[in-house]
């Protein structure tokens, strides 16, 4: 596991979501309304296409979530579960602030 | 092969075609009608008036039958089971269905067929030919038809007197007391009642044309078009020359399987004369059709008669009847001021509700009229002064639809069983509600009570519908979804408020969507201003108003699409889509579509999309209008106006209608005159043709009018409901929506056309502010950590020359 720089926190807009490139991975950033970041997985599976990131946050019964833009299946920012169709996940990435920087933990 | 024949094609005999295909009729069924024209709705008879073509009246010609139209049946020969046909060849049957309906009654007085009868199209176009000859007209006859009739006329622009026999309007439905209540208000409107006359006789000029009406005491009422609607007489002068037996007032005796005496010969609809009754309303005659067509099926249904309750709203005044018009003992409610009579019959016991009338507040109609013949539901006084109670609970046999003969079990089965969650799916399920639209209230008030969720709450964050949201947002001066979440909802939001919230924001202040706090709020297509597709790339749709395009600016676009490889297609609203450009190409395309002076087209937000045109009169050697210049203007007055829904609309040069106008949200087809307006129609899905909301408008009236439908539909509506169904779900539908935005019903119209005017004056084009703003092209990138890297899993392969998306 190894910690990797992404962004300044402050290129992640509130309550949005943006995608980072992290080696070869696709990892989508939210920054939620108590100004907390999570990271999924960017891979929509139910569409195969990357896009998680450009979803809608929000909560649902207080968890934050996002929602595929494509066809609004909503996924917990927590555990990455989709919460429409709970057999189905995506992958949950460790996030922390490093300051100002925002850091992911990959496995290399 | 079993052959049917039906002599007549009314409504009832229309409705039996249609029973008979339903139910699996494999034989031949030849339907003859005097009619020039196939069965058309003659309950929206008197529309035809106001604009609503002879095509939109028609029912959809049942495909099963052979019609002979213009055609008189004179005659049956029931020992060899065929019917003479005038002018043509005869006609065998196996069985005969007599539909022939009934005549308007002319009393034998002097001049009388000078005079004109209310019934047909024809009868309709006849009165109008007239009409512009004359300053004054007399409708004789006070009942249900003669006061449309005399509405008719007075539309026409006559002066309108109304002749009646008794001593009130209305004798069949209301008493002396609501008689009166509704003499005061006709005369309000400037029309004359004469009550208690008689007819003495029609007077003509010395060149024979209509000059007045002569009244028993000696009176003239000048007039140059007189018209009866004093009664119908059913048509069974067939049945009487072939010896079938017929009542003593007229009517083809049948049983309680609409068979006449004759076992090969059945009646429907008002020819019947049916357990002693001729029935005039449009509803028994469909249950007779439908009985009949269940026995030539081998079925046993039966008629056992119908409820004749009337609610209609007539010179704008709303009269109702339902069950028994006298009683041991009666309640009365009056206001002469306001013009409300209501008063209900019941039993000796006080106990058991027998009828009502209503006059200038049918509220009781809609709320009582399943409780005839059933215990009181609350004390009398009650019901007649809050207006009927709205929680009362119905039993499951009583009638909810009387049109469409429906009970309040049906209505719950249909809830319960088939999922219908709301009055347009019970209506395609039951087909309540379908007919005069009275019981609408009726089913919603089930719908809210059954089981099923009909929560009116937007979502688990918001306990509002979106039109309450947008009041409150309104009244309150809320400009931030914070704000609204904070002090009206809970938790913060999701794929379904935040995108609503942010309509509603915009719909109100207007302003860039992508400001501030607003940009976390829209969906992925406003937040990108384009159209995400299947591979998470855009495509991109710059506004061509009315679909006109110099060759200039059409080069331009071809050369954006080469020059970034996008896949090209023509729209069906007259425009050009460019697909496949990923997040970070797309203010670059639009640099170059912007500075060759384009603008957003809206493709990606729930607002105006186009306003799509034919070529009209500048070209169209059948033009009347210039339909191109109305769809730009119409086009940049409502560009960027957000909306529970998109907004698509068309202009029509002329009635041809090659711009398919009437299936759009708004849609205007040009006249002689000016312009009709058409509301609520849709393609897509679930197709409806547009509603004729106005007539011959002149352009300023046409605009003002979209105006307001605009922002009451903006206003009102629930989310993601478009115009078609929110029509539909309106409480008093099209005259509801005419009475708000035309006459001004709720005093809301002067902000309705201060905010359109707001909407119009602070305009700007968001992709051009977009592009201004280094803060909002930041957004622009596939990746935070590495802007300019296109993202690597979009991919392509070729199709016919062009791109198509590759998806893992
Ligand atoms: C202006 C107006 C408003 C109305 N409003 C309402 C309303 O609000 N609610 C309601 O319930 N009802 C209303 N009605 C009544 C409703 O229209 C009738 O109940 C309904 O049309 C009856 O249908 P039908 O098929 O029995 O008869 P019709 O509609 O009379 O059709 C019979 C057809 O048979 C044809 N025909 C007759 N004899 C022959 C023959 N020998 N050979 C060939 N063809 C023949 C006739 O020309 C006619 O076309 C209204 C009627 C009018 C005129
Ligand atoms: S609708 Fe009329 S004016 Fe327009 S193109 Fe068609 S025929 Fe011509
Ligand atoms: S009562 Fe007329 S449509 Fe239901």
């Amino acid at each position: 596991m190894t910690w990797v720089n992404v962004c300044g926190y402050q290129n992640l807009p509130p309550e949005r979501g943006v995608c980072a490139l992290v080696g070869d991975r696709q990892v989508a950033l939210f920054r939620t309304h108590d100004g907390a970041v999570h990271a999924l997985g960017n891979l929509d599976p139910f569409s195969g296409a990357y896009v998680l990131s450009r979803g809608i946050v929000g909560t649902r019964k207080g968890e934050p979530t996002v929602a595929s833009p494509l066809h609004k299946q909503v996924f917990s920012l927590v555990t990455g579960h989709c919460l429409d169709e709970p057999e189905i996940t995506v992958p949950v990435y460790h996030v922390r602030l490093d300051g100002d920087l925002v850091q992911v933990a990959v496995s290399v | 092969m079993k052959k049917i024949v039906v002599a007549g094609f009314g409504p009832a005999a229309h409705r039996l075609v249609e029973a008979l295909q339903q139910r699996g009729f494999d034989g031949r069924v030849t339907v003859i009608g005097e009619e020039p024209r196939p069965a058309y709705d003659r309950v929206a008879l008197t529309s035809y008036l106001s604009g609503v073509s002879a095509e939109d009246l028609a029912y959809p010609v049942p495909s099963t039958a052979v019609t002979r139209l213009n055609s008189r049946v004179t005659g049956i020969d029931r020992e060899a089971r065929v019917v003479t046909v005038e002018g043509g060849e005869p006609e065998p049957y196996d069985v005969l269905v007599l539909a022939t309906g009934s005549a308007p009654f002319v009393p034998p007085v002097p001049g009388a067929e000078h005079a004109f009868v209310y019934r047909t199209i024809d009868d309709l176009d006849a009165i109008r030919m007239a009409a512009k000859e004359a300053t004054d007209g007399v409708v004789v006859g006070g009942g249900l038809l003669g006061l449309e009739a005399a509405d008719a006329l007075r539309a026409l622009g006559l002066r309108t007197h109304i002749v009646e026999m008794s001593p009130w309007l209305m004798p069949r439905q209301v008493d002396e007391g609501g008689g009166s209540v509704l003499k005061s208000h006709i005369e309000q409107l400037g029309l004359s009642v004469h009550a208690g006359a008689g007819v003495q006789e029609i007077v003509t000029d010395d060149r024979g044309r209509v000059a007045g009406l002569r009244k028993p005491d000696g009176t003239l009422i000048d007039a140059g078009v007189v018209v009866f609607s004093a009664g119908i007489r059913p048509r069974d002068e067939l049945a009487r020359a072939s010896g079938l037996e017929v009542g003593e007032r007229g009517g083809v005796v049948v049983d309680s399987g609409m068979r006449t005496s004759d076992p090969d010969i059945y009646a429907i609809g008002e020819c019947a004369l049916a357990g002693g009754m001729v029935y005039g309303l449009v509803g028994p005659c469909f249950t007779m059709a439908e009985v009949a067509a269940d026995r030539i099926m081998g079925g046993d249904g039966t008629f056992g008669g119908a409820d004749l309750s009337t609610k209609l709203k007539l010179l704008g005044v709303e009269v109702a009847q339902f069950g028994a018009m006298t009683g041991a003992l009666d309640v009365t409610y009056m206001d002469p001021v306001a013009g409300v009579y209501k008063k209900l019959f019941i039993s000796d016991d006080a106990r058991t509700l027998l009828g009502g009338i209503c006059v200038g507040d049918a509220a009781p109609y809609t709320s009582l009229r399943s409780f005839v013949g059933k215990p009181l539901p609350a004390p009398p006084s009650d019901l007649l002064f809050t207006g009927g109670g709205a929680n009362l609970d119905l039993p499951d046999d009583a009638q909810v639809c009387s049109c469409n003969n429906v009970s309040a079990g049906t209505v719950r089965t249909a809830i319960a069983d088939q999922g219908c969650a709301d009055v347009p799916g019970l209506k395609a399920c039951t087909r309540a509600g379908t007919t005069c639209g009275s019981c609408v209230p009726m089913l919603k008030q089930l719908l809210e009570k059954s089981g099923v969720e009909v929560s009116k709450n937007l979502c688990e964050h918001f306990a509002h519908s979106r039109a309450e949201l947008f009041d409150i947002a309104r009244v309150r001066g809320i400009t931030t979804f914070s704000e609204l979440i904070a002090q009206h909802g809970q938790g913060r939001g999701c794929d379904i408020c935040k995108p609503a919230v942010a309509s509603i924001l915009a719909s109100l202040h207007n302003g860039h969507v992508l400001d501030g706090e607003r940009a976390a709020l829209q969906d992925t297509n406003d937040a990108f201003l384009a159209n995400i597709q299947k591979n998470g790339t855009y495509s991109v749709v710059p506004r061509i108003p009315g679909g006109e395009i110099t060759p200039d600016k059409l080069i331009v676009i071809g050369e954006v699409a080469r020059d970034f490889g996008l896949y090209t297609k023509i729209t069906g609203g007259q425009r050009i889509d460019l697909f496949g450009a990923r997040v970070e190409q797309l203010p670059e395309i639009w640099r170059r579509l912007v500075d060759a002076g384009f603008e957003s087209g809206h493709a990606y937000g729930k607002a105006l999309r186009t306003v799509k045109s034919c070529v009209g009169s500048t070209w169209c050697r059948y033009g009347v209008q210039d339909s191109v210049g109305l769809a730009i203007a119409l086009e940049l007055r409502y560009r960027g106006l957000r909306s529970p829904h998109k907004l698509k609309s068309a202009v029509s040069g002329c009635a041809r209608e090659c711009a398919e106008a009437r299936s759009k949200d708004f849609g205007i087809i040009a006249t002689e005159q000016g312009w009709n307006l058409y509301v609520g129609g849709n393609g897509g899905f679930k197709p409806r043709h547009a509603d004729l909301l106005a007539g011959d408008l002149t352009t300023d009236e046409l605009i003002r009018t979209i105006d307001r439908f605009l922002m009451f539909y903006i206003r009102t509506a629930d989310r993601l409901q478009r115009t078609s169904t929110w029509l539909e779900s309106l409480d008093g539908g099209l005259d509801y929506l005419r009475s708000v935005i035309v006459d001004d019903a709720l005093g809301i119209c002067a902000d309705l056309d201060a905010h359109m005017e707001r909407h119009v004056a602070t305009y700007v084009d968001e992709w051009r502010a977009t592009l201004d703003d280094p803060d909002k092209l930041s957004r622009f990138v596939s990746f935070v950590n590495a802007p300019g890297v296109p993202d690597p899993s979009i991919v392509f392969a070729a199709e016919r020359g062009q791109i198509k998306p590759v998806v893992a």
